[in-house]
C-alpha cells in the first residue's frame, strides 16, 4: 500500500529551540493513527507542517500517488489537495448560522468568482441536511454557531470537516469537552471514517487511544519514539521512561 | 498523575456504536433552540432557496426611501420651477449620495471583510480625475474653437490642439499636452479610465500588500501612505494635471453650453440615485450569498477560512479592487457636480473621514453606512457652511465652523463607546432583522436572548 502522506526527515527550530527533529512518519490512505506524546512533544506543530502553516527548515512532505510536496503549496491549497483539519478549541464562524458554517465548508469550487455565483443546488442542499443530522444539529440550522453549546460546536466543526470531504483527516483532541457518550460516538464516527480516509488524531486521553484500537505513534522531543500497536508501544522501556520521567 | 499506561486494555468489542445513534445526540446543555423564535425558519427550512429580496428585507425599503426622495426633490427642484431647493442643494444632495456610494464600498471592504482601508478616498479622487480630463479638453476645446472660429483662416486640428493645450496649461507655465492627457479628447477612453486607473492601482497594491500578509494596522498605514503619496505626487506640477490647481470648470458640460446649472444639477442628481440604487443592489446580492459568508469569515477568523481552502488574499484583492473601482465610478459622479478637483481631495484626511462616515452609520450593514455618509456629510455642509447659528457664551463664542470637527471627534468616540453598531443599530432594536443574537459572539447572543424572555 503506497502512502497517502509521506513525511520524511523534517526538522523545525524556533528561535534555537528544536520543535520538530528528524521527523519521519508516514500514513495510507484508509488507517486510522493516533499520535501521543507528552507535553511540547511537537503534536501541533507537526499538524502545522502537514497544513503549510509552518515551513520545516529542513526534509520532505509527499502528498498522494503523484507525490507533490505539500511545502511548496499554500494552507489553501493543500486544504483543496485534501488536507483537513480540525482544531483543538472549536473554531467555527459564530456570526453565521450553522447551515452557512456547513455551507462554507461544503466541497466546491473555491474561486472569488466561484463564490459569487455560487447557488445551493438540491444536491448540496441535501448533504448539508445529511451532515446536519449526522452531528445532531437539524434543529439548530438556522442558529447562528455562536449560540450553541461547546459540545455542539465540537460536532459542528467535525460536520464542516466532513463537508469539506478530504482524504486525510487531522484531528486534534476531538474529546476534549465531550460527555463519556459523545467520546464514544466519537470513536465510532473515527473508527467508521478510517475505512474510506486517512484519519490521524491527536489525543492525551489514552483512554479514548484504546478504544479507536488502533497503530499508535509515540512522538517525543520532536522525534518519534516509538510506532506500534498500544500495547506495543505501552511496553516500550523507552516509552514508559518518558512517560514516567515527566509524571 | 497516574500513569495510563498500565490500564488494562478494554475488550474491542465493546466500542462502536452505530452512526446513526448521532441522530439522537440530545446536544448537551442548551440543546433546544430557543423557544418563541417565531418566524425564523426552524431546522432544514433554513436551507430553503429564498428569493434576493427575502434575503435582503433593507433592499425594498432602501430603493423605496431612495425614490422618495428623488421624487421630492425632483418636485422642489428649480429645473421644474417650484424653486424651493436651490441649484447648489440640489448639487449638494446628488454630491451626498455619491459620497453614499463610497460609503458602501467601504462597508464591504471594511464592515463585511475587516479591512481598514484607509485609502479609498485616493480611488474616488482618481475616477473624478479621470473624468475631469475629458470634462476639461472637451470644453477648452469649444471656446478655443469658439474663438478661432472669427480668425480669416479655418484653423488646423494642430492649431486647435496648441489652443487647447495653452489654455489649461498655461497655469503651470507649460505648453505641452503631458502623456497622460493623451486620451483627454475621447469620453469612451477616459471612461474606461475611470475603471482601470483605481483597478490597476489597487490591484497592484493589494497584491503587494496582501501577498505579504499584511493585515490589521499596519496595512490602514499602508493605505493611508498610499493615498498621501498619490496627493503629494499630484500637488507636483510636474504629474501633468495641474498640480495644486487642479482640475477646474467640472461642472460645464460639453455641447450643453446652453442648458442651464438648474437643469443639469437635476441629471446628476438623477445619475447618483440611479447609481446609488445600482451600487446598493450590487453590494446587497453580493454580500448575502455565499461570497458574503467568505467575507465575514475572513473577517472573523482568517486563517480558518485558509483550511477551508478559500485563497483568503484571492478574496482580499479581488474586494479591494471591486471596491476601489466602485469609489472611481462615484467619484466620476461627484465631481462634475462639485465643478472641481484638486489634490487636496486625496489627502488621508478624506478616508480618515469616509471610515467615520460607515463606524457612525453601523459597519457590516448596508444601509448603515448610507446613513453615515448622508448624515455626517449634510451635517458637516451645514455645519462648515456657516449657517449653523452661533452659540455665544459670553465670555466665548462657540463658531461652529471651527467646532464642527471637535463634534464630529466627540459623536466617533461616543458611537465607539456607546454604540458600537452605529446608527443602524437603532433600526434592529425598532424592528430586529433576525432573531440570531448579536454580531459578536456567543456572550452577546446570549444576552439577546434574555432581553427577548424579559
Amino acid at each position: 500500500m503506497s502512502a497517502l502522506l509521506e513525511v520524511s526527515g523534517v526538522s523545525v527550530s524556533f528561535d534555537g529551540f528544536r520543535a520538530i527533529n528528524n521527523l519521519s512518519f508516514s500514513i495510507g490512505p484508509t488507517e486510522l493513527r493516533a499520535i501521543i506524546g507528552p507535553n511540547g512533544a511537537g503534536k501541533t506543530t507537526f499538524m502545522d507542517i502537514v497544513t503549510g502553516k509552518t515551513r520545516p527548515d529542513s526534509g520532505t512532505v509527499t502528498w498522494g500517488e503523484k507525490g507533490i510536496s505539500l511545502l511548496k503549496l499554500s494552507e489553501a491549497e493543500i486544504a483543496r489537495a485534501g488536507v483537513g483539519r480540525k482544531f483543538q478549541r472549536p473554531t467555527v464562524f459564530e456570526d453565521q448560522t450553522v447551515a452557512e458554517n456547513l455551507t462554507l465548508a461544503l466541497k466546491s469550487p473555491r474561486g472569488p468568482l466561484a463564490a459569487l455565483w455560487f447557488h445551493l443546488t438540491g444536491a448540496g442542499r441535501q448533504r448539508v441536511e445529511e451532515l446536519a443530522a449526522k452531528v445532531g444539529l437539524t434543529d439548530h440550522l438556522s442558529r447562528k454557531a455562536g449560540e450553541l453549546a461547546h459540545g455542539q460546536k465540537q460536532w459542528l466543526e467535525i460536520a464542516m470537516l466532513l463537508a469539506q470531504e478530504p482524504k486525510l483527516l487531522l484531528v486534534d483532541e476531538p474529546a476534549a469537552g465531550m460527555t463519556l457518550a459523545e467520546r464514544e460516538l466519537t470513536t465510532a464516527m473515527l473508527v467508521d471514517l478510517a475505512k474510506s480516509h486517512a484519519v490521524v488524531v491527536v489525543e492525551h486521553d489514552m483512554d479514548f487511544v484504546r478504544r479507536l484500537n488502533c497503530r499508535v505513534t509515540v512522538l517525543h522531543e520532536g522525534s518519534v519514539l516509538a510506532e506500534g500497536s498500544l500495547d506495543h508501544v505501552t511496553a516500550d522501556p523507552q516509552v514508559i521512561e518518558v512517560y514516567l520521567g515527566r509524571g | 498523575m497516574t500513569l495510563p499506561l498500565t490500564e488494562t486494555p478494554t475488550p474491542a468489542t465493546q466500542a462502536p456504536a452505530p452512526l446513526s445513534s448521532f441522530q439522537k445526540y440530545p446536544g448537551g446543555p442548551g440543546a433546544e433552540p430557543p423557544a418563541g423564535s417565531g418566524a425564523e425558519p426552524r431546522g432544514s427550512a433554513a436551507l430553503a432557496p429564498r428569493s434576493f429580496l427575502a434575503k435582503n428585507p433593507s433592499v425594498f425599503w432602501f430603493l423605496l426611501a431612495l425614490a422618495v426622495l428623488t421624487a421630492v426633490v425632483t418636485i422642489l427642484s428649480p429645473a421644474l420651477g417650484m424653486g424651493a431647493m436651490s441649484t447648489s442643494f440640489v448639487k449638494t444632495l446628488g454630491k451626498t449620495l455619491c459620497l453614499c456610494i463610497a460609503a458602501l464600498a467601504m462597508d464591504v471592504v471594511w464592515g463585511y471583510t475587516g479591512i481598514l482601508s484607509l485609502g479609498h478616498m485616493a480611488f474616488f479622487g482618481l475616477g473624478g480625475y479621470m473624468i475631469g480630463q475629458w470634462l476639461m479638453y472637451a470644453r477648452t476645446e469649444e471656446i478655443v474653437v469658439a474663438a478661432l472660429a472669427s480668425d480669416p483662416i479655418p484653423p488646423t486640428a494642430i492649431e486647435i490642439a496648441q489652443g487647447v493645450t495653452t489654455q489649461i496649461f498655461g497655469v503651470v507655465g507649460s505648453s505641452d499636452l503631458p502623456l497622460v492627457w493623451s486620451f483627454a479628447h475621447s469620453l469612451p477612453l477616459q471612461l474606461m479610465l475611470v475603471v482601470l486607473v483605481p483597478g490597476v492601482l489597487a490591484g497592484i497594491f493589494g497584491w503587494l500588500a496582501f501577498r505579504s500578509r499584511v493585515t490589521g494596522v499596519y496595512l490602514s498605514i499602508l493605505t493611508q501612505a498610499m493615498t498621501l503619496a498619490l496627493s503629494l505626487y499630484l500637488f507636483q506640477n510636474d504629474s501633468g494635471l495641474r498640480g495644486n490647481n487642479g482640475l477646474s470648470g467640472l461642472q460645464n458640460l460639453p455641447g450643453l453650453a446652453e442648458t442651464s446649472q438648474d437643469d443639469l444639477s437635476i441629471w446628476f442628481f438623477w445619475a447618483s440615485a440611479l447609481g446609488l440604487a445600482l451600487a446598493y443592489l450590487l453590494c446587497a446580492w453580493a454580500t448575502s450569498g455565499k461570497f458574503g459568508s467568505v467575507l465575514r469569515a475572513i473577517r472573523d477568523d482568517e486563517a480558518r477560512v485558509r483550511f477551508l481552502g478559500y485563497p483568503v488574499e484571492g478574496f482580499k484583492l479581488f474586494v479591494f479592487t471591486a471596491t476601489a473601482v466602485l469609489c472611481g465610478l462615484a467619484g466620476a459622479l461627484y465631481y462634475p457636480q462639485a465643478g472641481i478637483i484638486n489634490p487636496a481631495e486625496l489627502a488621508p484626511i478624506a478616508s480618515i473621514y469616509l471610515a467615520v462616515w460607515v463606524a457612525i452609520g453601523g459597519r457590516g450593514k448596508l444601509y448603515g453606512a448610507v446613513i453615515g455618509a448622508a448624515l455626517v456629510s449634510l451635517l458637516s455642509t451645514w455645519f462648515t457652511g456657516g449657517r449653523a447659528p452661533q452659540v455665544p457664551l459670553g465670555f466665548y463664542t462657540i463658531d461652529w465652523v471651527d467646532w464642527w470637527q471637535v463634534l464630529l471627534g466627540l459623536a466617533f468616540v461616543c458611537v465607539t463607546l456607546f454604540a458600537p453598531k452605529g446608527i443602524g443599530g437603532i433600526f434592529d432594536r425598532i424592528a430586529p432583522p433576525d432573531r440570531k443574537g448579536a454580531p459578536l459572539g456567543p456572550d452577546d447572543g446570549a444576552l439577546m436572548e434574555k432581553e427577548a424572555r424579559e
